[in-house]
């Protein structure tokens, strides 16, 4: 069971102290101690400028130089029997270094083994596609493009995946605001009115429990409506969904003969 | 002076009624309201579970419709994102008028859990809606209701071609 807390003041206190918190890392261990990954290691280092190595929660992971992406992944694909890419996505550092961490989730089905590759680009630094070795990627690098805005080359159809082609930024930032920017606020009003409609229409309530009682227009309470406009009554009005005198043809409800089943008929 | 009148309102009188031409019209309408096929998120799956055999939709005269050109009700069942608002909006502007909307549950209504980017703050943003639907996902007996509302509600409107706009918002 989950351990006891004092609530008393839970609303008082805000949910997120740092914007930019990161959670401690797991310890890491040695390549050494996993001898498969220490003769892929091997072999990477005596083709490829390894910066980093260290095995994390049994996968071995890898920092490379970032021009080498495509080649790294091929050797793994060809050579070294990673025939499968699970994910690839960015990791926003650019309030801490203006950096990009891309990482490369691998999978060798023959070895059971699990490896990621990583390295870090700056914020308008371009990327090579590895789509053509996996196809994975494909989607993957749209939607890296898409949130974070990681500028991918030699991908054949590089547009944006989830938010819509004229979406302005990039929402997986850190400093992407949660209820959107300006532009976000404003843009199914913008695109299907035109911007002159925003004054008609008005700025969007966030506040999804708001309810405003003397607004009779845009709020009505049940058994106590009053026409649009009117000051709100508590009088109580009889609704039901159909008129007192019956619908012409219409079957009506009576209660006085109406049964409750025992059990599924 | 003979006693011999008839009413011929009663029973055993001549098959005749009196109505207005509002009341005819509108009680025609709102028995065949025709709900569009279009479903947005897990209040579609409500909205088709109303439409099956249990709680059985045609019942009410109301049978989903596959165009928006031969359908007059927009149920707006699921969340609005922003991405989709412009279709939703065309779909609506493709309906032949009279038509009527309802937005179902809290998505459509208000947003609801999705305080986000992405989603529209309420279907009435961009369509003006006659029901709105509370609940999440609202149960298949609640849309039957707030469908018998809406036939409330259209056989009290006037049938004349010359409808009133709607506000938006």
């Amino acid at each position: 069971m989950r351990k006891y807390t004092d609530k008393k003041n839970v609303q008082k206190k805000p949910y997120h102290t740092d914007r930019f918190w990161v959670a401690p890392q797991v310890s890491k261990e040695d390549v050494s101690s996993d001898e498969v990954f220490a003769s892929d290691l091997k072999e990477l280092q005596e083709n490829f400028n390894i910066k980093d190595a260290y095995i994390q929660r049994g996968q071995l992971v890898v920092y490379i130089n970032p021009g080498e992406n495509v080649e790294v992944l091929a050797f793994l694909k060809e050579k070294l029997k990673y025939n499968f890419l699970n994910e690839l996505s960015a990791i926003d550092w650019l309030e801490k270094s203006g950096e990009f961490e891309i990482f490369y989730q691998m999978l060798s089905t023959s070895k059971k083994k699990r490896l990621r590759i990583k390295f870090f680009i700056k914020e308008k630094d371009e990327i090579r596609t590895v789509s053509k070795l996996y196809n994975s990627a494909d989607w993957a690098e749209r939607e890296m493009y898409d949130m974070f805005g990681v500028i991918i080359t030699g991908h054949y159809y590089m547009k944006r995946i989830l938010m819509p082609e004229d979406w302005y930024g990039h929402p997986l930032r850190k400093t992407y605001p949660l209820h959107g920017d300006e532009e976000a606020s404003w843009y199914e009003i913008d695109k299907i009115f035109g911007k002159e409609y925003r004054d008609i229409i008005g700025p969007e309530n966030r506040d999804s429990s708001r309810v405003d009682e003397s607004d009779t227009y845009n709020f009505s309470r049940i058994h106590h409506e009053v026409p649009f406009g009117e000051k709100p009554s508590k009088e109580v009005t009889f609704t039901d969904y159909q008129e007192e005198g019956g619908v012409f043809l219409i079957k009506s409800l009576k209660k006085a003969d109406s049964k409750i089943l025992e059990e599924r008929p | 002076m003979a006693q011999h009148k008839i009413n011929y309102l009663s029973e055993a009188g001549l098959p005749v009624a009196l109505t207005t031409v509002d009341k005819l019209v509108q009680w025609g309408r709102s028995n065949s309201l025709w709900p569009m096929t279009y479903g947005l998120a897990c209040c579609a799956i409500e909205m088709m579970a109303t439409g099956a055999s249990r709680y059985d939709f045609d019942r009410f005269g109301t049978i989903f419709r596959a165009s928006p050109r031969q359908s007059d009700v927009l149920i707006i069942a699921g969340t609005l994102t922003k991405k989709h608002s412009p279709f939703m909006r065309r779909l609506y502007d493709q309906m032949t008028e009279p038509k009527w909307v309802i937005s179902m549950g809290s998505c459509a209504n208000t947003g609801g859990m999705f305080n986000t980017y992405a989603t529209v703050q309420g279907a009435d943003r961009i369509i003006p809606v006659d029901i709105y639907l509370p609940g999440c996902a609202p149960r298949p007996e609640t849309l039957q209701y707030a469908l018998m509302l809406l036939q409330k509600k259209i056989r009290k409107e006037s049938a004349s071609r010359k409808l009133k706009p709607k506000r938006l918002v």
